[in-house]
């Protein structure tokens, strides 16, 4: 039992590879909650895919003991959360069960658009924040010019900032202290009614579902019934625990605590993040807020390669789904591609993730359609349907018009690249909302169509900043345009599963663009064939793959009849990459690679 | 010619539809070329007569599997067989003159490289019993020779040319085009020289950059300058069919040409999917023993085949049972690279059910093979694209 005056909760949040995950292991590492030899780099970041592409995903909650330099021992709990835009969803969850934040700020680098945007949830959560001055050890390190940009831009004080290089856990003590120093403890009721916060949960193969949660009020023991308060639904539980950062059982958390229960819940569909828990009996009747679930914003079509790995496409969706209540699933038909589903993310680096984990885990070559966002068809007889698949359009006859999701963007970016960042903006039919300066760096926001921005958006804008420009949005809501669904014919056929929706007045750029690439992506065949994109009947860009003109082995060695049998075993096992169209092999990448804009 | 024991073998076995041949295997090269990914080794010493056992070693042992048998050919390749002490070649050539019966007609062929040393040896492989020689020229100038690593000029190769024409009747030489700096047009005048040099068979063969070569690895590296773009390449190869066919040495093969009635026969034994025993380092075989098509390996690495031999009585470093249906697709591969194409009757003997007709018919409307009543022939174009004929007839 920890009195509420000696817990610290707080979240540690930053823009993307700015050190969130490396300082949360110092802390760690400093605190003696890991032995050192236990210890590893990124530490919490534990799944396959992170440790491969060096991000967080999940957030992660460790509970750590601090003997203070005030001779007081302290309980910290610390959440590292995801630096990456499409995983916001997680960081601004994470802030409501926490009193405070680190704002890590890379000193190399500077305040970045995720900077802002966690300050800003930051705010809305009422957090207390410190600033950290992260990488002090990197030559390019410049402590005073960052933390006047934390003032400026920010506008927070950026006096006691602290300078840490979580490299070389130097000022990771100063960091522990302004932690006891200058966030506020938790408040709550150990007498009042039980009351906590669902933050997270998840399934675990040996345990089942794993609920993290936020005492705000009473008390929970192993073996009491609770009840969750948005579908009175009761279960009894079955273990009370920490994370350290492994599980460890306790018999009960009290107020302010951060931790986690069992009780044999089914599935993870079972439990609502934000909902409130309370006792099954003598419960609190007025539940927390309850936050916004995550919505997914961008859809696509996942088909397998092969068809006859459909079952094990379904098996595998829906144990990832499980997991990851942001992600949605319904089975889907393609004329061209058979059965598969539509998907619906985060982002497009959530959809990436779900994919590699996919043909990874579950080992299923997959083919990725085209992604779109969800349009309003507002149809002449008055009633409004979600489009959240090209294919899907409806007669145009009966359509009166369309409207399409749009986002505020937030881009920093140095003075020198400015103009580039506007003409792409502009190409993307932005609308130019702000524009402000810090220093050298311009701040702008933009009001973009999220069909524009979701799919190659940030892959242009590092390539035409070099990798100096940071970019967040949010979204808006919707307005009408000018919207018309094209498709790609190859070899004459239709193939819905290229089919997008284009602004009309980008139509013939766009196909071009899309005829151009898929030309370079087919690889040529015995015979010629035309590639086109067309709007309704109309073809509006038009390329021909001309056929191939050599394919044969020169020589041939002696009465070595099995290597010409292993050539054709190797180009049977490449024909399984493609997907067949009437005559035409087309390759599984290439569905996703045409879209891409190179200019 | 009727076989002596004929009553005691099905009447026909398919292996009579292409013949029976021996192959004979020489690893060794004076130098390895850098383009070459052939079983070929550079030593600095070989005891030939401890090689010489180990061959006759070998052929006893295939003659034992194929008793009564004879022989259509004999191939000796390489390497460079050329190296080889004439007496060797006559010590195998009599050993197996003992095996198998010799076909009237029987071919004896042998792969010379066009150096002066080699061609001191022709006429002693010609009185052991050599009746065929085919060169190694692979270009006409030096410096091209030179980039492709030969050890010999260009005037050397034709002197040595003329050495053999007048030991053999039957002299076939080697190019290698679409070779690096080569434009459609020196090949066009190359191979006018090359047929005007010429008795009645050429192989011409496209620069393949192999894997593991000094070449791949070049290619690999950005730093082999100067290859000819795909579609020359595919020009070129149309180039080769028009002149050739002119000269009256059209193709009976993708890379081989020879005037009506001078292919060679060996080559023939392979396309036509007869049965060949293959003695030597890395050598292949298809025998039918007992009524069943057996592929046969041999150790690769030249120490290791012959220790092999020496200690164990066999080179055989695998054996395979080769099915039925593996066979109708080992005759289609092979078979459609001859301009006389396949047997539709004998491909579905094999593999107990025909090409579906639905693959056929399209590949016949797109002019890539033509039917002549139960023949399968490829045309010009279904030649160069052979691979994308055999994915779509197979995959
Ligand atoms: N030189 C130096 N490198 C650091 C420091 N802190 C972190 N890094 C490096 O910066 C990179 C990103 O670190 P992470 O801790 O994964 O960053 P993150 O903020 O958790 O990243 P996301 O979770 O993807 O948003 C890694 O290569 C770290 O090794 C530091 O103080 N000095
Ligand atoms: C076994 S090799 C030749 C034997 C002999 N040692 C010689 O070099 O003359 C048979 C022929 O294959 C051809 N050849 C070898 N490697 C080749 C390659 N990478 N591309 C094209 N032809 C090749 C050459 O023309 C060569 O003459
Ligand atoms: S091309 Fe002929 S000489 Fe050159 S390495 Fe190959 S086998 Fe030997
Ligand atoms: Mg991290």
């Amino acid at each position: 039992m920890t009195d509420l005056d000696k817990i610290r909760n707080f979240s540690i949040v930053a823009h993307i590879d700015h050190g969130k995950s490396t300082l949360a292991d110092r802390l760690i590492q400093e605190t003696g909650t890991v032995k050192d030899r236990d210890m590893q780099a990124q530490l919490l970041d534990t799944m396959d895919i992170e440790r491969e592409r060096g991000i967080t995903i999940k957030a992660n909650t460790v509970r750590i003991d601090y003997a203070a330099d005030d001779g007081q021992d302290y309980v910290l709990n610390l959440i590292d959360t995801p630096g990456h835009v499409d995983f916001a969803y997680e960081v601004s969850r994470s802030m409501r069960a926490v009193e405070g934040s680190l704002l890590v700020v890379d000193s190399s680098q500077g305040v970045e658009a995720q900077t802002l945007a966690n300050v800003y949830h930051a705010m809305e959560a009422d957090h207390e924040i410190v600033p950290i001055l992260n990488k002090i050890d990197l030559p390019a390190s410049d402590c005073d010019r960052v933390a006047e940009q934390i003032e400026d831009v920010i506008g927070i004080d950026a006096s006691g900032a602290i300078q840490v290089s979580a490299k070389t856990g130097q000022g990771i003590r100063e960091t522990l202290e302004a932690i006891v120093k200058e966030l506020p403890a938790p408040v709550g009721d150990e007498n009042a009614p039980l009351k906590a916060m669902l933050v997270d949960s998840w399934y675990d193969a040996y345990l089942g579902v794993i609920v993290l949660i936020r005492v705000i009020n009473g008390r929970l023991k192993k073996g009491e019934r609770i009840r969750m308060m948005s579908t009175d639904a009761v279960y009894p539980v079955d273990r009370v625990g920490v994370f350290r950062p492994q599980m460890e059982m306790i018999d009960s958390i009290g107020p302010g605590e951060i931790g986690f229960l069992t009780a044999s819940i089914k599935q993870v569909r079972d439990t609502r993040v934000g909902d409130t828990i309370t006792h099954e009996k003598k419960g609190c009747t007025e539940p927390l807020d309850g936050f916004k679930p995550a919505q997914p914003v961008v859809f696509c079509g996942l088909f397998p390669v092969d068809s006859a790995e459909f079952e094990d496409l379904r098996d595998a969706i829906e144990k990832l789904s499980l997991n990851d209540a942001s992600f949605s699933s319904e089975m889907e038909t393609s004329a061209a591609l058979g059965f598969g589903f539509r998907c619906g993310f985060l982002g497009l680096l959530h959809l990436e993730v779900i994919r590699d984990r996919l043909e990874r885990e579950y080992d299923i070559e997959l083919i990725t359609t085209a992604p779109s966002v969800i349009y309003h068809i507002h149809m002449k007889d008055g009633t409004m349907q979600e489009l959240h698949n090209p294919a899907d359009m409806p007669d145009l006859t009966m359509v009166d018009h369309l409207e399409e999701p749009r986002i505020k963007a937030t881009i920093l970016v140095p003075d020198e690249y400015l103009g580039d960042v506007l003409k792409l903006c502009q190409e993307r039919r932005g609308i130019q909302e702000d524009l402000t300066y810090a220093g050298t760096r311009a701040m702008v926001v933009y009001d973009l169509p999220l069909n524009e921005v979701v799919f190659d958006f940030y892959d242009r804008l590092k390539s035409v900043t070099k990798g100096y420009a940071s970019f967040d949005y949010t979204l808006t809501g919707y307005r009408e345009d000018f919207l018309v669904k094209m498709s790609i014919l190859v070899n004459d056929e239709p193939v819905d599963a290229l089919s997008t929706m284009v602004h009309r007045d980008r139509a013939e750029m766009r196909g071009r663009a899309m005829v151009e690439k898929l030309k370079d992506l087919i690889p040529r065949h015995m015979f010629k064939i035309p590639i086109q994109a067309a709007i309704g009947g109309k073809v509006i860009a038009r390329e021909t793959l001309s056929a191939m003109r050599k394919d044969v082995t020169a020589k041939c060695y002696g009465g070595d009849a099995s290597r010409k049998k292993k050539l054709l075993e190797k180009q049977k096992k490449g024909k399984k990459k493609m997907r067949q169209f009437g005559r035409v092999d087309i390759p599984q990448e290439a569905f996703i690679s045409a879209l891409k804009m190179d200019d | 010619m009727l076989l002596q024991n004929s009553w005691l073998v099905v009447l026909t076995e398919d292996w009579q539809n292409g013949g029976f041949g021996l192959y004979v295997h020489w690893p060794f090269c004076q130098s390895k070329c850098p383009y070459c990914d052939f079983n070929s080794h550079v030593a600095a010493e070989v005891d030939e007569s401890r090689w010489v056992r180990a061959y006759l070693s070998e052929i006893e042992r295939y003659g034992k599997q194929t008793q009564g048998r004879t022989l259509d050919s004999i191939f000796f390749g390489g390497g460079t067989p050329s190296l080889m002490a004439p007496e060797t070649v006559d010590a195998i050539l009599t050993k197996a003159r003992e095996t198998w019966n010799i076909s009237n007609n029987i071919e004896i062929s042998l792969e010379a490289n066009p150096t002066s040393i080699e061609a001191g040896r022709f006429k002693g492989y010609r009185d052991a019993g050599v009746n065929r020689v085919s060169m190694g020229a692979q270009a006409l100038n030096d410096a091209d020779l030179k980039r492709l690593g030969r050890l010999h000029t260009a005037k050397e190769a034709t002197q040595a040319f003329d050495i053999a024409k007048k030991n053999f009747d039957r002299v076939s030489f080697d190019l290698i085009y679409a070779r690096q700096h080569q434009t459609a047009d020196d090949w066009r005048k190359e191979l006018s020289t090359a047929l005007d040099l010429a008795l009645d068979h050429l192989s011409l063969y496209q620069l393949t950059i192999e894997a593991g070569t000094a070449f791949g690895d070049r290619y690999d590296h950005g730093k082999l300058a100067g290859l000819p773009p795909d579609d020359t390449a595919a020009d070129m190869y149309d180039i080769t069919q028009e002149i050739c066919e002119a000269a009256g040495l059209p193709a009976y093969e993708i890379s081989n040409h020879a005037r009506p009635g001078a292919e060679s026969r060996h080559n023939l034994i392979y396309w036509q999917y007869g049965d060949y025993v293959g003695v030597g380092p890395g050598a292949h075989g298809r025998i039918t023993v007992n009524g069943t098509k057996q592929a046969t390996e041999t150790y690769l690495m030249p120490n290791k085949w012959l220790t092999e031999v020496e200690e164990n009585q066999t080179g055989e470093s695998l054996r395979n049972f080769v099915p039925m249906v593996d066979q109708a697709t080992e005759y289609l591969m092979m078979g459609l690279r001859l301009s006389s194409g396949i047997n539709l009757d004998r491909y579905e003997k094999l593999n107990g059910a025909p090409i579906p007709s639905l693959k056929l018919t399209q590949m016949c409307d797109d002019g890539f093979l033509i039917r002549q009543g139960q023949n399968l022939l490829p045309t010009q174009s279904g030649r160069v694209l052979l691979n994308a004929v055999l994915r779509e007839l197979l995959v």
